[in-house]
């Protein structure tokens, strides 16, 4: 190993976090306040639900497989979320609980358009997408979902946001300053920890691994493929509607055009996380470095007064340069998919 | 006759440290249909796609009619003459488009013009489809025709190339005998007009039907020319799969209690059923040519596949498992052919891979035992004798033979009832054969081992009994001690043109 390491592996190893520190050191001196901890929490609130829906993302993406229908899957249990409790009227709890239930059927339903119905990954993702983009909007007729809304039957949404609901999105823990960390980095660490442990250390996670890299010889060495897919859908629908979730609880009502950036943000942070240590595969650590670089990034950016509207420039600047890390320079070839 | 359409002198190829073709010295006369036969991994795609483009020699000469040749795309090769046709008869059609637009599917690629004239590309078509007797409308979809039609007309495409060489690889696999006997005819046809026919295959039947001198490739060189008439159908087989009085060191132990008993299987419709039975403590090598049901049998074990009928008992108990998981569970374990497709997972490192399917064992809570992993990978790894840096190096670092080690490795580090080995020599080298063989026979002594080979050789390397596979069934079971190995090509070549014959 040692007479083998030379300038490139090193740069192929650690370019991305290289990158990121200096863009923290440059931001720091360039703008005032870049570096205070609010600041920090403000990048870590700002990146939290596309980082929980990118997450679920690098799940498929091990597998061999891609789910474009997050977004769609966060945006419908945004409405659902709504829904339940000013139409409905029913508690935080019962909404959350449906909106992960909705999550995994969404998942369980693409994992078996792939698995048994053989539609391509992309192809069954992206039917699923428009589905879920419509159907979301059905109930109310296309309109977003606040107390004292206009129901189609003429009569007056009475339920209101449930101030636990709220909390979700809202509420900040006293950490060394008070109000300082919100619950939803709180979440999307978790989270992170926990699908990085699910994909590194469980027998599971490593045959996931296994059927992404070659599922017929997993298959061979007595792996069950179909019931990892789908799992992996699964585990990418759940995280999609809970990322769904802390956005509802965020806005505070069931908005039918927020969201719209919520897919091209997670595919990125997850195809970044590519090149982060050097991986050439999908990784949880990655993906959550990803999603934390867009996030410095555009915070950084912002502060030095960049026009909002150079952002996803910027973001598609990146996850090319990402993307040329892992593919080009690494002269493993990566995993190419779709 | 002395009319050479293709000379090769001395043509070599390697593949990394495999060394795949060794000089091959070899002349394709024009006007005769010349048969190539060869065991898998012989070298003959390798050859085919030397001649066709896609690879470049190393070293050696080839010449096309008088004139050096060494096409550096296929495009290039079918200027220049040589035109193949592809086993896999959907790579010589493009089955969206129709007939006509396949046929002149060259043209298109580098002709001129944007628009297409559909009345003049169809005229055009119709005349290239009568040049070599094929009838058929040239408007219909290619998606709608039989595979056998398919295949005429990606045959009728290479012709309006007039070549001087074609070449046909496995071009019977998939149709009937009604439709191979139409592609004979037009075979028979272009070799009369002229025409060099190199045409790879082992089924006998085609060979004895079509043959004016036959080939024999092995090991990457060329093991035999036969173009005395009659010609010596046996011989070339023998030349093809070799059988150079291997040095069995071994004296065959004392089997044990019988582990798996096979009862009347019948692999496919029309097969013969048959039995066998394989002991504790002892190996026993399947042989036979390619197709001849080897593979099917291994799926039938391993839970891949059903039988049509007849039982597997495995220790008394009946043995029908759904999916390889449950063969697993059962103590079947299969090391299939193959391995970069069926076995080797990219990703993964040498302990990785090695621990692939026993990953429970090696685990706590679905939690993965990183040291469990060590302790298996660094016994496994020192005992198959696996040259590697470390354990957790990538797997593709290893060479062919190594990998293949690894791949071996995986389904002994625990204990099974039965091991089956598909082809487990398959692209190593001489090294890692002996080293493999070794294993095998060194661990035999608690389970069955049945190991799967199309070579003679391996077989005598490595079994205590051969049983000879053909047309899906048993044919012949030898003890090896005193083995007659011309009674075993005999079964292997009989049962061949048998199939012949009785078409």
């Amino acid at each position: 190993m040692q007479n083998s390491v030379n300038l490139t592996d090193i740069a192929i190893k650690y370019g991305f976090l290289v990158l990121m520190a200096g863009l923290i050191v440059f931001f720091g001196a360039m703008a005032e306040g870049f570096l205070s901890p609010f600041s920090a929490v403000f990048i870590l609130q700002s990146v939290a639900i596309t980082g929980i829906l990118a997450l679920g993302v690098t799940a498929t993406l091990v597998v061999g497989g891609f789910d474009l229908s997050i977004g769609a899957t966060a945006t419908s249990a945004l409405m659902l979320s709504a829904y339940v409790m000013v139409v409905w009227e029913m508690s935080a709890v019962s909404a959350v609980l449906l909106c992960l239930l909705m999550g995994a059927v969404v998942g369980l339903i693409n994992g078996l358009l792939v698995v048994k119905m053989k539609v391509p990954d992309l192809l069954a993702t992206l039917g699923m997408m428009f589905l879920l983009v419509g159907l979301q909007r059905i109930p109310t007729e296309g309109r977003s979902i606040s107390t004292g809304m206009a129901l189609p039957d003429g009569s007056t949404a009475t339920g209101t946001f449930s101030e636990s609901f709220l909390m979700l999105g809202r509420h900040r823990l006293d950490v060394i300053v008070p109000n300082l960390l919100p619950l939803s980095v709180v979440f999307l660490i978790v989270i992170a920890i926990a699908v990085w442990v699910f994909l590194e250390l469980t027998r599971h996670g490593r045959l996931m691994y296994a059927i992404g890299s070659n599922a017929q010889a997993a298959s061979l060495a007595g792996a069950n493929v179909n019931r990892y897919k789908i799992l992996a859908y699964m585990i990418s629908g759940t995280l999609a509607s809970v990322g769904g979730i802390l956005l509802a609880a965020r806005l505070g009502r069931g908005d039918v055009a927020s969201g719209n950036n919520l897919l091209l943000d997670s595919v990125a942070a997850a195809l970044i996380g590519f090149a982060v240590l050097g991986a050439s595969k999908p990784n949880a650590f990655g993906t959550a470095i990803g999603a934390l670089f867009v996030g410095i990034l555009l915070q950084g950016l912002t502060m030095m007064n960049a026009p909002y509207y150079t952002q996803d420039f910027i973001k598609g600047g990146v996850l090319v340069v990402a993307l040329v890390f892992t593919f080009a320079l690494s002269g493993r070839g990566g995993r190419g998919r779709g | 006759m002395n009319d050479h359409a293709i000379r090769l002198s001395g043509v070599r190829k390697a593949f990394g440290r495999n060394q795949v073709l060794r000089g091959i010295d070899l002349e394709i006369p024009a006007g005769q249909v010349t048969v190539l036969m060869g065991a898998n991994g012989a070298g003959k795609s390798t050859l085919v796609k030397i001649l066709c483009g896609v690879h470049a020699a190393d070293g050696g000469a080839v010449t096309l009619a008088g004139t050096p040749f060494a096409p550096e795309t296929p495009s290039a090769a079918l200027r220049a003459g040589v035109v193949t046709v592809h086993q896999n008869i959907n790579d010589g059609v493009v089955p969206d488009l129709d007939v006509a637009s396949n046929l002149l599917l060259d043209t298109l690629a580098d002709g001129a013009g944007v628009f297409l004239r559909r009345r003049k590309m169809r005229a055009r078509a119709r005349e290239i489809a009568a040049a070599v007797g094929l009838e058929i409308d040239v408007s219909r979809q290619v998606a709608d025709l039989s595979l056998a039609d398919r295949q005429l007309v990606s045959i009728a495409r290479a012709m309006a190339h007039e070549p001087q060489l074609m070449i046909l690889d496995e071009p019977t696999s998939s149709l009937s005998a009604v439709e191979a006997e139409r592609l004979f005819d037009l075979i028979e046809t272009l070799r009369d007009r002229g025409v060099a026919i190199l045409y790879i295959s082992h089924r006998m039947s085609d060979i004895r039907r079509l043959a004016d001198r036959i080939v024999s490739m092995r090991d990457g060189m060329i093991s035999g020319v036969f173009e005395d008439q009659p010609l010596d159908y046996s011989g070339s087989v023998r030349a093809m799969l070799g059988h150079a009085i291997t040095e069995v060191d071994f004296t065959i132990p004392p089997a044990g209690r019988p582990v798996l008993e096979v009862r009347d299987l019948v692999l496919r419709e029309g097969a013969a059923p048959f039995s066998m039975t394989a002991h504790e403590n002892e190996v026993i090598a399947v042989t036979g040519l390619v197709g001849s049901g080897k593979s099917d049998f291994a799926s039938v074990l391993f839970g891949l596949d059903e039988a049509l009928s007849g039982g597997v008992l495995l220790d008394g108990r009946p043995h029908a498992p759904g999916s390889a998981q449950e063969a697993i569970g059962a103590g079947v374990f299969l090391c299939p052919k193959d391995r970069l497709v069926n076995a080797v997972v990219a990703d993964l490192d040498i302990t990785r891979n090695l621990t692939l399917p026993f990953l429970p064992r090696h685990s706590r809570l679905s939690f993965v035992s990183a040291g469990s992993e060590r302790a298996t990978a660094a016994r496994m790894v020192g005992e198959m004798g696996v040259v590697c840096q470390s354990p957790s190096d990538g797997i593709l670092t290893l060479s062919g033979g190594n990998q293949q080690k690894v791949m071996v490795a995986r389904w002994m580090a625990e204990t099974s009832r039965l091991l089956i080995l598909d082809e487990p020599f398959q692209g190593v080298d001489i090294q890692a054969r002996r080293d493999i063989g070794h294993k095998i026979r060194e661990t035999a002594g608690e389970r069955a081992t049945i190991v799967f080979v199309a070579e003679l050789d391996e077989a005598l390397e490595i079994a205590d009994r051969i049983l000879v596979m053909s047309e899906h069934s048993i044919v012949g079971e030898h003890r090896n001690d005193k083995v007659d190995v011309s009674a075993i090509m005999a079964q292997v070549v009989h049962a061949a043109t048998a199939r012949a014959a009785g078409k």
